[in-house]
Order: C-alpha cells, then sequence, then structure tokens
C-alpha cells in the first residue's frame, strides 16, 4: 500500500557547493541499510515463489581467476565443445577468445557503488546493462558466462546478482568458478588479497596446470586452497580438460552437496597435507578451529572460514541475528552459505549471501529420513568466530 | 469502448509506437513491424535490435544493435546505414532536431549530423542515457556521478552537473528547464537548469525506466511504483514543495510503462502483468485498455491525434488500442 507520508523537502542532504538541495519523496523509505537486505521474518510467505522464479531466471557462471591461469582456455572449451547449450559470453576484452560467438560481449568493468550507506555495496554497472540487453534477445541462449579480470575483485559481480532487481527476475548465479595455475597460486596467494578473495568466494575451483608441479606441490596447493574454502568443490585439470558438466549448470543442490560434507572428514583430508611432522595443531579441536598456525597463513588477516550447526531454529531470532552480524561485519564476510531449519516449518530454508547481501528463500520439504538439521558457513577476514559461534547458537529454538 | 488490435511480433518489444502513416513494432530479435496500409516486416541488423526511436517529424525510425549498426528506416519500409562502430553493442540512441542522431556505448557518446559529419564525446565513467534538449543542438549524457550537457555541433567542453551515483535514463522537460535522470537507485534526481538546483525525487520500490511528459510538460509520469507516479513541473519552481499524483494505483503489480496523452491531461499506463489503464489526472477516473497478459508492458506510444495506442510487452506480446471505433 503506498501512502503519501512525506511530501515536501523533508530529508534534507546536505547541499552540494551553493546548491539547495530539494529532496521529494512520495512514500515511507526504508532504512537505507535495510534495502541491501533481502530476509523476511515471515519465512512462510515466500514458500511458492522459489521455484517458479528459478525455472525462469537464465543461470549465469561467474569465471575468475589470476592472470595466466586459464581462465580463456576454459572459455575456449566450453564455447567449442559440442554440448547442445547456447552461452552468452561477457568478457573484459575479445582479444583472446578466438571463438566467433555471436553472443559475445566485450564489457568494460564499470563498479557503480550504490548511494545507500553501505560500503561494500558495489555492483558491476556494465553487467546489469548488458543482461538487460541480453534479455532483449531471450530466445538467442540458454545461459551466460561472465568472464572477470584476473586481477577483480569478484564480489562486485556477485552482488550484481543480488542487489539489482532486474537482474535477479531475470537472472541466477549459477556458481562461482575460479581457474587457478598450480605452479603459481601459492606466491599469488602470499601476494595478492585478489587471488584470496578469488579462492574464497568460488563454488567451484579448477586446479589447473597439474601436469607442471609434483604431486608434493599439488597437495600443498590443494591444502591452502582448502585452508581458505574448505567448502569448494575441487577439480584437477590439465589445459583445463574437464568434463563442462562439473563447472557448468551446477544449480543450487551444489549449495546442498557442499553442505551435506562431513567437515569432519573434510578437515581430517587437509590436515593430513597441511601440518607439517613438527605441527602443534590441537587436532581433537572443533573442526572450525583457528587454520592460522599453518606456516602459509602467518598473515592473521587471510581468509578463513567457520561452519555452525544447530538443530532448529527461532525464526526471528535468526533474522535478527544474522541481520545484525551481516551489517557490523559485512565488510569482513566474504561469503556466508546455509541450509536452516526452522521451527514449526516443513521445508528447508537456504540462505546465501556476500558482504551485506543476505538472500533466503524456502527450497524444498524436509525428506523423513533427512535429520532436521541447520548448517551455517562463514568465509571471511578478521572475524570473531568464537561470538558468532555463541551468538548463533543462542537462535536456537 | 476501446478495443485493441492485437500484432505478431517474435520477441521482447523493444519500442512501439507511430511514424507518420504507420505503427511501428522493433523487437529484440531483430524485426520491425510496420503497420499502416497493410503490414511490412523489416529487419536492419544483422543480430538482435537494442533500441529504436522515432525521428522527430515522424519520418522514420532510427535502430541500434548487437552488430555495432546504427540505421534509419523509413516508413515505407526502405532503410540505411547511418553510422557503425564494429563489435559494439549499441544501446542507447536519441534522434534530435534536423536529423541529428546520437548514440552511445560504454562510456562515449557520438552524434551523428546531418551532413555526415560525428562528434565524438569520451567520458570518465558509463554512460547511462542520452536526451537531445528541446531546443538547440544540445545533447545531454547521463553518466556516473551527474550529468554532462554538449553542444553537439561545435568543439568545446561541456557543461557538468555532479550528483553521486549512477544515472540512467535522462529527459529534458519540454520547456527545456529541467534535465531529469533516473538512477541506479530507486529514484530520480533532476536539476534546474538556470541555477543548477538539485532535485531528489525517491520513495520508488523499483527503477524508474519509463518516463513520460505530459501534454504541455505540466507533469512529469514515471514508472517504478504501484501507481503512476506524476510529479508536477508546472509552475515557477517546478515540483519542489508539491505532492505527486498517484494514478492507477493497484495493491501488488508495478508500473513498467508510461505514456501521456498528447493532446488530454490523461496518461495510458502499462503494468508487469501486461494489463493497461488509462487514467485522468483531474480526478483518477480509470479505463481498462488491454487486459492481463504474459508480460510485462515494456512500450507504449498514442499516435499524434491522441486516438490510438501502440504498445508490447516483454513476451512478445503488441498491439493497438484504439479508442474510437
Amino acid at each position: 500500500m503506498f501512502k503519501l507520508l512525506s511530501l515536501s523537502a523533508q530529508e534534507n542532504l546536505p547541499p552540494l557547493s551553493q546548491t539547495v538541495d530539494v529532496v521529494l519523496i512520495f512514500a515511507a523509505k526504508r532504512p537505507a541499510i535495510r534495502q541491501a537486505i533481502n530476509l523476511s521474518a515471515k519465512p512462510e510467505s515466500f514458500a511458492m515463489s522459489a521455484t517458479q522464479d528459478a525455472q525462469a531466471q537464465i543461470p549465469v557462471t561467474v569465471l575468475t581467476g589470476y592472470l595466466g591461469a586459464g581462465k580463456t582456455t576454459l572459455l575456449n572449451r566450453i564455447l567449442t565443445e559440442n554440448h547442445g547449450q547456447r552461452y552468452a559470453v561477457i568478457v573484459n576484452e575479445f582479444g583472446e577468445v578466438g571463438i566467433d560467438n555471436d553472443l559475445l560481449v566485450e564489457s568494460d568493468e564499470e563498479i557503480f557503488e550504490m548511494n545507500n550507506g553501505c560500503i561494500c555495496c558495489t555492483v558491476r554497472g556494465d553487467l546489469i546493462r548488458t543482461v538487460q540487453n541480453l534479455m532483449k534477445r531471450k530466445n538467442a541462449f540458454d545461459a551466460i558466462i561472465v568472464e572477470t579480470t584476473g586481477v577483480a575483485d569478484p564480489a562486485p559481480v556477485a552482488q550484481t546478482f543480488f542487489m539489482d532487481d532486474d537482474v535477479r527476475a531475470s537472472a541466477r548465479l549459477d556458481a562461482v568458478v575460479a581457474v587457478v595455475d598450480s605452479r603459481h597460486v601459492l606466491q599469488r596467494l602470499e601476494d595478492t588479497e585478489e587471488a584470496e578473495d578469488q579462492v574464497a568466494f568460488a563454488d567451484v575451483i579448477l586446479i589447473n596446470k597439474t601436469d607442471l608441479v609434483s604431486p608434493e606441490e599439488l597437495s600443498e596447493v590443494e591444502a591452502r586452497i582448502r585452508s581458505i574454502n574448505p567448502y569448494a568443490v575441487l577439480h584437477h585439470s590439465e589445459r583445463c580438460g574437464i568434463e563442462i558438466a562439473k563447472v557448468l549448470d551446477r544449480g543450487a543442490f551444489d549449495l546442498d552437496r557442499i553442505l551435506s560434507l562431513d567437515p569432519h572428514f573434510l578437515e581430517h583430508g587437509h590436515h593430513a597435507h597441511e601440518c607439517a611432522p613438527d605441527c602443534d595443531h590441537d587436532h581433537d579441536q572443533d573442526h572450525h578451529h583457528d587454520h592460522g598456525h599453518h606456516h602459509h597463513e602467518e598473515n592473521p588477516h587471510s581468509v578463513k572460514s567457520i561452519s555452525l550447526t544447530a538443530g532448529d531454529l527461532n525464526p526471528e531470532m535468526f533474522f535478527q541475528w544474522i541481520n545484525q552480524v551481516t551489517q557490523v561485519q559485512g565488510p569482513n564476510i566474504l561469503r556466508l552459505k546455509g541450509i536452516l531449519a526452522f521451527k514449526d516449518d516443513p521445508q528447508r530454508y537456504v540462505i546465501q549471501g556476500v558482504h551485506m547481501i543476505v538472500e533466503g528463500d524456502h527450497q524444498r520439504d524436509w525428506k523423513a529420513e533427512e535429520p532436521r538439521q541447520s548448517r551455517l558457513v562463514f568465509i571471511g577476514r578478521d572475524l570473531n568466530w568464537d561470538v558468532l559461534k555463541q551468538s548463533f547458537q543462542a537462535c536456537a529454538a | 469502448m476501446p478495443t485493441v488490435a492485437p500484432l505478431d511480433v517474435d520477441g521482447f518489444v523493444v519500442r512501439a509506437g507511430f511514424l507518420k502513416s504507420s505503427a511501428y513494432f522493433a523487437s529484440g530479435e531483430g524485426d520491425i513491424l510496420l503497420s499502416g496500409n497493410g503490414e511490412t516486416r523489416i529487419r536492419v541488423h544483422k543480430l538482435g535490435l537494442l533500441a529504436a526511436e522515432p525521428l522527430v517529424d515522424g519520418s522514420g525510425l532510427i535502430t541500434s544493435g548487437d552488430d555495432g549498426c546504427i540505421y534509419r528506416c523509413a516508413d515505407d519500409g526502405s532503410s540505411e546505414l547511418v553510422a557503425e562502430r564494429p563489435r559494439k553493442w549499441i544501446d542507447l540512441i536519441a534522434a534530435g532536431p534536423s536529423g541529428a542522431v546520437a548514440f552511445a556505448s560504454g562510456r562515449v557518446a557520438w552524434v551523428h549530423l546531418e551532413d555526415g559529419r560525428e562528434k565524438e564525446f569520451q567520458h570518465d565513467r558509463a554512460v547511462g542515457g542520452l536526451a537531445f534538449a528541446p531546443k538547440g543542438t544540445r545533447l545531454a549524457v547521463s553518466r556516473y556521478d551527474g550529468a554532462s550537457l554538449w553542444w553537439a555541433g561545435t568543439d568545446g567542453a561541456p557543461v557538468e552537473f555532479t550528483w553521486k551515483g549512477a544515472h540512467l535514463g535522462i529527459s529534458f522537460s519540454p520547456d527545456g528547464k529541467y534535465l531529469v535522470t533516473a538512477m541506479q537507485e530507486n529514484a530520480l534526481h533532476g536539476w534546474r537548469l538556470a541555477d543548477r538546483q538539485d532535485m531528489r525525487m525517491s520513495g520508488y520500490p523499483a527503477k524508474v525506466k519509463s518516463f513520460s511528459w505530459s501534454f504541455k510538460g505540466r507533469y512529469l509520469a514515471t514508472s517504478g511504483a504501484n501507481a503512476a507516479i506524476l510529479w508536477p513541473y508546472h509552475g515557477k519552481t517546478g515540483p519542489m514543495g508539491q505532492s505527486p499524483l498517484q494514478l492507477g494505483t493497484r495493491s501488488d503489480v508495478l508500473v513498467s510503462s508510461v505514456a501521456c496523452h498528447p493532446k488530454e491531461d490523461v496518461v495510458a499506463v502499462g503494468y508487469q502483468d501486461g494489463t493497461i489503464l488509462m487514467c485522468r489526472f483531474e480526478d483518477n477516473a480509470e479505463v481498462l485498455l488491454r487486459r492481463p497478459g504474459k508480460g510485462p508492458v515494456s512500450t507504449m506510444d498514442w499516435d499524434r491525434e491522441g486516438v490510438r495506442l501502440a504498445f508490447g510487452t516483454e513476451a512478445g506480446e503488441a498491439g493497438i488500442v484504439s479508442l474510437q471505433d
């Protein structure tokens, strides 16, 4: 319902230079920061929309990776392989993509800051424009691939698919795929925050050029990547030779699969590689213990992850909590994802987020044999892990 | 009783309206349907069509596409290439006085003048929209952090208007006194050109993607809410200190397109569910012009007499509503 709450020069912004700022508002404005957050305290109301929207939305795969990792090789492979799918591809430079594709678009990266008081709410303006233009030819393609520059921060790309209503209505982020060069990735991770961010953001990581490293080096690479992002699906490849289905159209159940991995099993796997014989790790510690002891991670600001588990949650407590956590710690949260069980709710609630943006929806009914467990994963920098864990527990129903 | 004559188009209707002797419907898949004395279908772009704008005198249509070409298509179905920027997607165009055509891609805008000269206008950040001033060959370019006002025929620095954020669609008021932009945020921004006073018009639940000036420029009608929002621009200070009209309010459907009548204080309001209403400013009286369809109304325009309305939707539906039998 629309109501005229304030009609004239209220809510004056500070004037720009000598001009007088006239602000005209015809309806109540929501508090700025909440606009970035798309959660309902009454999740029931969304129950119907989830599956319908997913049908109409075009899946989008974002390809990240440092310069020379093999993104273009992967892209060329996707475009030449006969898989019956038609892709619209958004690249930063035509140059290296040797494929003649009608729907290959060159797009200059344009980062838009949002005027909503949220410092990490940035989107890719060029992407919004390109997706909108593509939607005028909806019948010409089945999916979209976005290739980012080697040094790009993946956050604005991912956020575009959450923050822009038009893009959200027509496209959904299917997966962020990071290609890493197994020879150079360890050095890159030491040198640059971007490389670390790319690994942290990924749903799927392709460890490429495995033929150029020894098995020992490879397991070190894998351990390092796991220490940043234990929840991504890892694949090995030489010259990006990978079954395309493992990279594209991963769908929402990827989240499901990632989160259902037994974290203890996972931790064992990577500690075996990670810890030197003289390691003083307390291996009995909880599974989300601090990974910072590892010799590659002396930097206290490096990316870490935490997995929180609980039974049924109280939805009101939880939404209040997640809003608060993301507002206060948003800049440090690279990604969060989870599957939640709300008290008296027969459906699984799926949630994911980037920085301050969180999006949630009902997915499907809990199966009879499925334990009703809530699991929430955070990947980020400088997060107060203990407080997160305790406050999450307080949301239990 | 208004009657609807449906027409067959092959995709997302990017732009629909009237030329001198026919109605036009430009589809994103590339076809342009001209419907006057019989139907003519033309296809000028190799691939998709991204934008279309009628020429000021109604003698034809300017179109641009993802083949990097800009064409001028005449009423009779003939067409000629105006300009080309290979490999660029040209998604913004504007038709100006005496045959001038403006177009943009990325951060650059160009003006193609009648005599074949071309001017290039560089910007630091992305161009969001183009509009010619109602008088003189002046081009307004909305961009990130404001708008630039260029003299299209001469070299010289632009007049810059600054306001933080991404400015997309842009329009001059018909009297040339105001410049209004739609922003990436759900708001409009405006400048009074005489003294550069800023105006911020906010409160929309969605982005404003369609705007239309009413008869004599008295109101600016906008989409982006569950009613058509009309900001008053008559009087000495424009919309300042005044409240907007809200016409055709619906409980849960957003307005996706608006088109003001050329002779009366009436606006055609198109909704996301495909419905089209006609609303009178004075008393908010409503007339149903089209029942809900398959997709959001993407474009509408009146003929010069104001007796027929051409419309198109995102789902490839199109037609002409006639107010007279």
